[in-house]
């Protein structure tokens, strides 16, 4: 008469069989794990981006006047006065924020600019600090915050024999990765083995200076008045 | 459950007997890649450590849940979870050293010395015997890596934890700080340590 009671053997089959009943621990552990993991970043997260901060302004001065100079600079108990800005550059009607961070001398006079940049490397994103002058005329210095490149090959960008070639360039020209022997002054010498992760570099430089170098050039002379 | 090895003999087995280095060969990756130092050494011990422990723990735990054919994605989700966390921890509380250690943290979730240790302790044996067992693991593993990296980073830059040890005459091997320092540094340890266990067998 009651037909769902008819076969319970093979019912009991079918249950056992579905793949969802199967997985539950898998689900239920993946959720526990799930919320544990955003608590974490909730809890952590702050003190992450807070590291990071510090970090940039701790390489402001380098960046901006060269090793010996910021050295100096420590040495007579002075620091720059560093103000982070956001600047909204807006391209082909796609708005695009960049973070700058402005650096004055105590007397007020404008030191130069950084701007935390980051786009595709090989691996995974790259950020980048790029350091120009006040008059956004020349590249004064370069370093890597953040990059997943290859152990052993493209991970050299963070050497300060490559990121050294950066300073001094000019911002006129569009910078061009070559292999074997930079000539031209606005070459740079691609890492060995590692000519992706390279010209990765080099195309957020470009760009970066590019979209900045008009809005800078503004914020630098209304600050003046 | 029987002839399973009581606790203390997992925890002994972990330091030499079954180190995961010497005897398992588990876990190259971070020992060739983060020798370089005994503080990036031991900080990689000290992570492969937490994750192996709460790992070990958890598994354990659920061992009468598992569905065999489920029990690897159950593990890896596990080691994942912990992982993160440890990856997070350093990047809040040294941030630095995290920086030094790159990727080396979270391909922790792809160290078969953890994984293996859930298959053949964890979700076998109770609580105590995993906890134990991961104890002893973790101390056979770090000591491993602290013998790589105590020959690399003496050989390589004079130094011992960042301290000089030798003269300064010292000419710094810098090929011993490089991979393939790792490599020669690890297979004459390996030799090493294989003639040392042969010895009584003959």
């Amino acid at each position: 008469m009651v037909e769902t009671d008819k076969d319970p053997a093979e019912k009991k089959n079918r249950f056992q069989n579905n793949y969802i009943l199967q997985a539950w621990l898998c689900i239920f552990l993946a959720l526990i794990f799930g919320i544990s993991l955003a608590a974490v970043q909730a809890a952590l997260g702050p003190v992450i981006i807070e590291n990071k901060l510090n970090e940039t302004k701790e390489k402001v001065p380098e960046l901006l006047l060269g090793t010996e100079a910021a050295e100096k600079m420590v040495a007579a108990n002075q620091a720059f006065k560093i103000t982070p800005r956001s600047i909204v550059v807006e391209k082909n009607g796609i708005q695009k924020f960049y973070s700058v961070f402005e650096a004055r001398f105590e007397d007020g006079r404008l030191g130069g600019w950084v701007t935390k940049v980051d786009g595709q490397g090989y691996a995974d994103k790259i950020e980048l600090l790029l350091a120009l002058d006040p008059a956004i005329e020349t590249i004064t210095g370069l370093f890597i915050l953040d990059q997943k490149e290859t152990p052993g090959l493209g991970n050299k960008i963070i050497e300060t024999k490559w990121r050294g070639q950066f300073a001094g360039k000019s911002t006129g020209d569009q910078l061009k990765v070559v292999k074997g022997g930079a000539k031209a002054a606005n070459e740079i010498d691609a890492v060995t083995g590692a000519t992706i992760s390279s010209d990765s570099v080099v195309s957020i430089i470009n760009k970066t200076i590019t979209d900045l170098r008009q809005p800078l050039m503004d914020a630098g002379r209304t600050k003046k008045e | 459950m029987a002839d399973q090895p009581t606790p203390l003999e997992r925890f002994i087995r972990g330091i030499l007997p079954e180190n995961p280095v010497y005897r398992q060969l588990l876990g190259m990756c971070p020992t060739l890649a983060v020798t370089n130092s005994m503080k990036a050494a031991i900080t990689m011990a000290v992570a492969v450590a937490f994750v192996l422990l709460c790992a070990n723990t958890v598994t354990s735990l659920i061992r009468n849940l598992l569905k065999p054919h489920l029990r690897i994605v159950v593990f890896t989700l596990t080691i994942a979870t912990f992982v993160t966390i440890a990856d997070r921890l350093l990047a809040a509380y040294m941030y630095q050293m995290s920086k030094t250690l790159g990727p080396y943290i979270p391909l922790i979730i792809v160290n078969c010395l953890i994984i293996c240790r859930c298959e053949v302790c964890a979700s076998k044996q109770p609580v105590f015997t995993a906890i134990s067992d991961a104890a002893g693991q973790s101390l056979g593993y770090g000591l491993a890596l602290a013998s790589v990296a105590g020959v690399r980073e003496i050989l390589g830059t004079g130094m011992f934890f960042g301290f000089r040890v030798l003269p300064t005459a010292w000419p710094d091997w810098a090929v011993m700080v490089l991979p393939p320092g790792a490599f020669i540094t690890l297979g004459l340890l390996l030799g090493a340590v294989n003639w040392y266990s042969g010895r009584g067998a003959k």
